[in-house]
């Protein structure tokens, strides 16, 4: 299984770095909403400061609804999709190794986007354990419940305008515990940050969980 | 022995229209049979059937001796299946397509480099991704990773489909081997001539079921 | 099976007598009628205890009133939401139509439910807080989830067949379930830590006596109504599934009648 897995996941990246979709058109709309914001939002006030967090997370997750789509969106293209269910993969292993090259992914596009905030809204990224803790255990659930849900709005005929609608809701907490385990790593709010990165973890090991069994029926019947 | 394919009555629904109404189908190891039909027959419905994509509905279906109403996808892995679709990503190589299907069904990636030469597919073209190949040259590529598998069961809907005559005969003669080492072939095709040529019998589909069984000439 | 009325003619309404055929003309029986009749009468009775015969609270006054309906309406959108992820691993393992139309069927009246408790959490809003929204950890989870649950109705909207349809839904019934404690818990930290008056206070007002009794009587009430419109929506969803859908046994023989005519061009 963690050989399968391996394959799909090695054989996602690679298909990016081919086709370049993510570098060439998920990244610089990220870098572009991180401009918008600056552009709406007064940044001589201290406004965008103060919603530095709240921003970084929003932008990850429209960013990551673009990501998803074009993780299933090639695995829809000429017969793949049965063409896989011919292989004997496990649909586990299949999960698995998209979620592994959406977390990659995904984290690259966190990084540039942290560099962003640290040039556009003059932010310091103090607390770093806390940051990189909250950043890892998000990202994991993003992508544990991003795959289940771009598996399934693949299989339906408007299904990509339907992800954000279906997928922004269910990672409302983590908008919520991302943002702020963020502001306590910032020193901009008080109390303890860990549990908010606890938090983030079960989501991340729940929807883990779920997804590796229910893949199975999501791939299986036509 | 127990036929590889073995259908009674078998009835496979797309959403609530029967395209299989009840097929009765035997075949051997070791044969090539070919399945014609007027368009909308059954004929895809019935080899995706026998690959263990689609559920049958009612009536009996064993393949290689997995029974379909149950564990169909225990005999996905077994069989190869070519249909209208290419099954291939269309960003990735030549080479990295039939190295990631080889490797994701167990095989070896040497078969995929040998498949590759048996159906002349020229190395100036491994490293070229697949959207910048023609249709013809796709269909051979699709080929090639089907037989790099090994596959006990040949499913084949309309191989001949979009190839030159060259592609053509190369694929008449990987049937014709396929059965002499003793896999079994099922297609589909409307090149009536050619195919009966290969095949040891002929079976009539229409209306979702068989209506004739005759020896090809 | 046959099918002898078409669904046009269902009538989601009790009182009406019941069809010979083995699907009936409408969605009413005899347990559903009884179950309607409690529940109007429950409903009027819940109106005069909760409007007049209890007493105002000592802190909340008058707005206590409107707790008679908030709780119930949210317990039950609750309890549709657990028989919808319930209904989806049921459908997930055995398939059959019954436990995709009961999730679905369910899901929908939760939505209702769902609607009504945020509709009466604003009334609330307006005269406790002077405006209708305030991001009170109760109403914004209560808008989170509701906006998950439309999602499971939309996908069901989609053209798809059956199967398609089932699976999809059911994998989104069981994945939102889940999230509800885990963004109650999200919500309840994040807001907890602006030390914001909650809904109802502590949700818990010491109340006695014929407060207490319509507290219970709500509860009761909207759990009969509950019961009385999931029967119906799903007994009207079994019957819309049954357009068109003619016998197996017809459908095949017309398939295999294909077959004599050479070229049929039916799609396969």
């Amino acid at each position: 299984m963690i050989r399968g897995a391996a394959l799909m996941a090695g054989k996602d990246l690679r298909l990016e770095w081919r086709s370049k979709v993510g570098i060439s058109q998920v990244l610089p709309f990220a870098v572009l909403v991180v401009l918008l914001f600056a552009f709406a939002l007064d940044p001589d006030r201290g406004v965008l400061e103060r919603a530095t967090s709240g921003l970084f997370w929003v932008v990850v997750l429209f960013s990551a609804v673009l990501t998803v789509q074009r993780s299933f969106a090639v695995e829809a293209e000429d017969g793949v999709l049965d063409a896989l269910r011919l292989t004997g993969l496990s649909p586990a292993a299949v999960y698995l190794g998209k979620v592994a090259a959406l977390v990659v992914q995904l984290l690259v596009l966190e990084a540039v986007l942290a560099l962003a905030v640290a040039v556009f809204y003059d932010t310091t990224f103090r607390g770093w354990p806390l940051v990189v803790g909250v950043t890892f255990a998000a990202t994991l659930g993003i992508a544990g419940a991003g795959a289940v849900y771009g598996a399934l709005a693949a299989r339906l005929r408007s299904g990509n305008t339907l992800l954000p609608l279906l997928l922004l809701p269910l990672l409302a907490p983590v908008l919520i515990s991302a943002t702020r385990g963020f502001e306590v790593g910032f020193g901009r709010e008080a109390g303890p940050g860990w549990p908010w990165a606890a938090l983030l973890g079960i989501f991340a090991v729940v929807y883990l969980t779920l997804g590796a069994a229910l893949f199975r029926p999501l791939l299986e019947d036509t | 022995m127990e036929p590889v394919v073995h259908l009674r009555a078998a009835v496979a629904l797309l959403d609530r229209f029967p395209a299989l109404a009840g097929v009765d189908l035997d075949v051997d190891a070791g044969e090539v049979v070919l399945v014609r039909g007027p368009n909308g027959a059954g004929k895809t419905t019935l080899l995706r059937v026998c690959a263990g994509l689609l559920p049958v509905a009612s009536g009996e279906a064993r393949v290689l001796g997995v029974d379909l109403v149950r564990h169909r996808s225990d005999v996905r892995r077994r069989v190869g299946l070519l249909g209208h679709a290419t099954f291939l990503y269309e960003d990735l190589s030549v080479a990295e397509n039939l190295d990631f299907w080889t490797r994701a069904v167990g095989a070896s990636t040497d078969d995929g480099r040998a498949a590759l030469d048996r159906l002349a597919v020229a190395p100036r073209l491994h490293d070229l991704p697949v959207r910048a190949l023609s249709a013809g040259q796709r269909r051979r590529v699709s080929f090639a990773a089907m037989v790099a598998r090994r596959p006990e069961l040949w499913l084949l809907d309309e191989p001949h489909a979009g190839l030159d005559a060259t592609g053509r005969d190369v694929i008449d003669g990987l049937i014709g081997e396929a059965a002499a080492a003793g896999a079994t072939v099922l297609f589909a095709s409307h090149e009536l001539d050619r195919a009966e040529a290969v095949a040891h019998r002929t079976v009539t589909v229409s209306g979702g079921a068989v209506l004739a069984e005759g020896a090809s000439r | 099976m046959t099918v002898d009325n078409p669904p046009g003619t269902a009538r989601p309404a009790a009182g009406r007598p019941p069809g010979a055929g083995p699907v009936p003309a409408h969605t009413g029986s005899r347990a559903t009628r009884l179950l309607g009749i409690a529940s109007l009468v429950g409903m009027v009775a819940l109106v005069v205890f909760g409007l007049w015969l209890s007493p105002p609270d000592t802190q909340l006054g008058e707005t206590i009133r409107i707790l008679y309906m908030h709780v119930p309406t949210v317990s039950a959108a609750y309890l549709a939401f657990v028989i919808t992820a319930v209904a989806s691993v049921a459908y997930l393992w055995k398939r059959t139509e019954f436990w995709d139309l009961l999730a679905a069927s369910s899901a929908e009246i939760g939505v209702l439910f769902f609607g009504l408790t945020i509709f009466n959490g604003m009334l609330w809003g307006k005269i406790t807080w002077g405006v209708f929204w305030r991001w009170e950890p109760r109403l914004t989870t209560t808008a989170v989830l509701l906006l998950t649950y439309l999602g499971y109705l939309a996908v069901r909207q989609i053209p798809s067949d059956r199967r398609t349809r089932g699976t999809v839904s059911a994998v989104i019934g069981i994945m939102a379930v889940v999230n509800i404690p885990i963004t109650h818990k999200a919500v309840d930290w994040w807001r907890g830590l602006h030390q914001e008056k909650t809904i109802f206070g502590t949700v818990d007002p010491d109340m006695r006596g014929l407060q207490l009794f319509s507290a219970y009587l709500g509860l009761v009430v909207f759990l009969l109504l509950f019961a009385w419109l999931l029967i119906h929506r799903f007994r009207v969803a079994w019957l819309a599934e049954r357009v068109g859908d003619a016998d197996l046994d017809v459908a095949i023989a017309e398939r295999r009648a294909e077959g004599a005519q050479v070229g049929g061009g039916t799609p396969s």
